[in-house]
């Protein structure tokens, strides 16, 4: 077991513990929203706990894809395209995550699976750039091309996200802000006492670590099949 | 100046090429007119107000044949060699990109100007419309041509060529397409400026800002 191995490790174990402490805090400790009446609109509101923490590790995700693309792109080194890819990966399935706890709250509490709500569409949009992302470097044979374009494009898809931000203020939104101040407009928001507040950061740290150790597994795997890849053309061309 | 001068070579080199065959513009043209009119009767049959569907009709029909446009772009260059003898040229990197980008910000140009007339037919829009949409619509025009010439000239060095530069330009323009609808929106039914000068900003930035950073990173994408 080299040092990096260990850490891997322990950031794992400490994920799965954080992860565990955030799941009883949620259902055990946090109370429920003073100002949400049915039953239902309460129960359904714990999902906030884990759709919101999904969101930010897929936008996390994507920070540090960017980030590595334009370092790629700077050192042509090959870590930076494996933390890149590794990052997208991660982010496309917690925001694939995020998307389905979103609706699955949304049934509840709007009434429907999906509307073209401007946060919803732009989400959705993100969501799909970054599964071009993917289908992109599926598309590419040249490992050092398939690196430059893939920072290329982790860059520029990046630079959406302003751009989305600024389409929530502008559109009219029926999506809840709760951090920060919201559109009057939004159903099923809620105000945040301090034990929610609590909990929900607590959730939000834990997913962060999970993040970590996510990323500290996958760019292993990464760097495992690039040395596979690497001995079986030594192989080849011997 | 002898950049500008190296610039305009490279676009009028395009220019010359397709004045020869024509084959990129009448086939945008005609795509382009497809779409509008394909719309027109899908809508038709459902639609109360079909002027309210105007402007989303022209961006996709304008989307779509800037796609075609685009995607020709650097195919043409990369099946006839060309890609190398530009490279080979002593001009910045950053020359070829905004040759190329004016080219094609020309060709769709032109194309729009073809069909405006038979859209505003179509719809049957007043004829004093004109000169702010055509403002828009070259705004947006820049805005979708300024990445999707990067992107083209990505697309075309992958597998799939012509099949993933819609997938990877579609959802980065979006804004840009939100916006000059808004616009396009705003100026048929005869909405004051000052109500959507916020839409028009956007505009603006997001073709301010992609096109500084495709031309930054346009040199990456060719480096071989």
């Amino acid at each position: 077991m080299t040092r990096n191995d260990r850490l891997t490790a322990i950031l794992l174990v400490l994920a799965g513990v954080l992860m565990i402490v955030a799941v009883v805090l949620v259902f055990g400790v946090a109370p429920d929203p003073v100002n949400l009446q049915s039953p239902v609109e309460r129960f359904s509101q714990r999902i906030f706990y884990f759709h919101v923490p999904t969101w930010w590790v897929g936008f996390l995700a994507f920070i540090v894809a960017a980030g590595a693309g334009v370092l790629y792109l700077v050192t042509s080194h090959e870590r930076w395209d494996v933390i890149s890819l590794s990052s997208v990966e991660i982010g496309v399935v917690f925001t694939t995550m995020g998307l389905i706890t979103g609706s699955i709250w949304a049934k509840p509490t709007w009434n429907t699976w999906w509307t073209w709500d401007p946060r919803l569409t732009t989400a959705a949009i993100g969501w799909l750039m970054y599964i071009g992302y993917l289908m992109l470097r599926g598309a590419i044979d040249n490992p050092q091309r398939r690196a430059r374009f893939a920072a290329v494009f982790a860059i520029i898809a990046f630079l959406s996200v302003p751009l989305n931000f600024m389409a929530i203020r502008w559109w009219r939104t029926i999506h809840p802000v709760v951090i920060g101040s919201g559109s009057a407009d939004a159903q099923g928001g809620f105000s945040l006492g301090p034990t929610i507040r609590l909990v929900f950061f607590f959730s939000l740290f834990a997913f962060t670590v999970l993040f970590f150790a996510l990323m500290a597994l996958r760019t292993r795997t990464e760097w495992l099949a690039r040395e596979v890849e690497h001995l079986k053309q030594r192989i080849i061309f011997r | 100046m002898r950049y500008v001068r190296k610039v305009i070579a490279i676009v009028a080199k395009d220019v010359a090429a397709e004045l020869r065959t024509r084959e990129m513009l009448s086939s945008m043209f005609v795509f382009s007119l497809i779409v509008i009119l394909i719309f027109n009767f899908a809508f038709d049959l459902r639609a109360e107000n079909q002027k309210t569907l105007a402007p989303g009709v022209l961006w996709v029909a304008i989307a779509f044949a800037g796609m075609l446009g685009l995607s020709r772009s650097f195919i043409m260059e990369k099946d006839r060699g060309s890609l190398e003898g530009l490279l080979l040229t002593p001009v910045d990197r950053s020359a070829i990109y905004l040759g190329k980008m004016l080219g094609n910000v020309l060709f769709i140009t032109v194309v729009e100007i073809m069909i405006l007339p038979i859209f505003m037919v179509l719809f049957n829009l007043p004829a004093d419309v004109l000169p702010p949409l055509f403002g828009v619509m070259i705004l947006g025009t820049i805005g979708f041509a300024g990445v999707g010439t990067l992107f083209s000239a990505i697309a075309v060095h992958t597998r799939a060529r012509e099949v993933l530069l819609p997938i990877l330009l579609f959802p980065v323009v979006i804004p840009v397409l939100l916006a000059a609808v808004k616009l396009t929106a705003a100026i048929l039914d005869g909405v004051p400026f000052a109500e959507v000068r916020n839409w028009f900003s956007l505009l603006v930035a997001f073709d301010l800002i992609f096109l500084a950073l495709s031309f930054i990173l346009f040199d990456y994408v060719l480096e071989e």
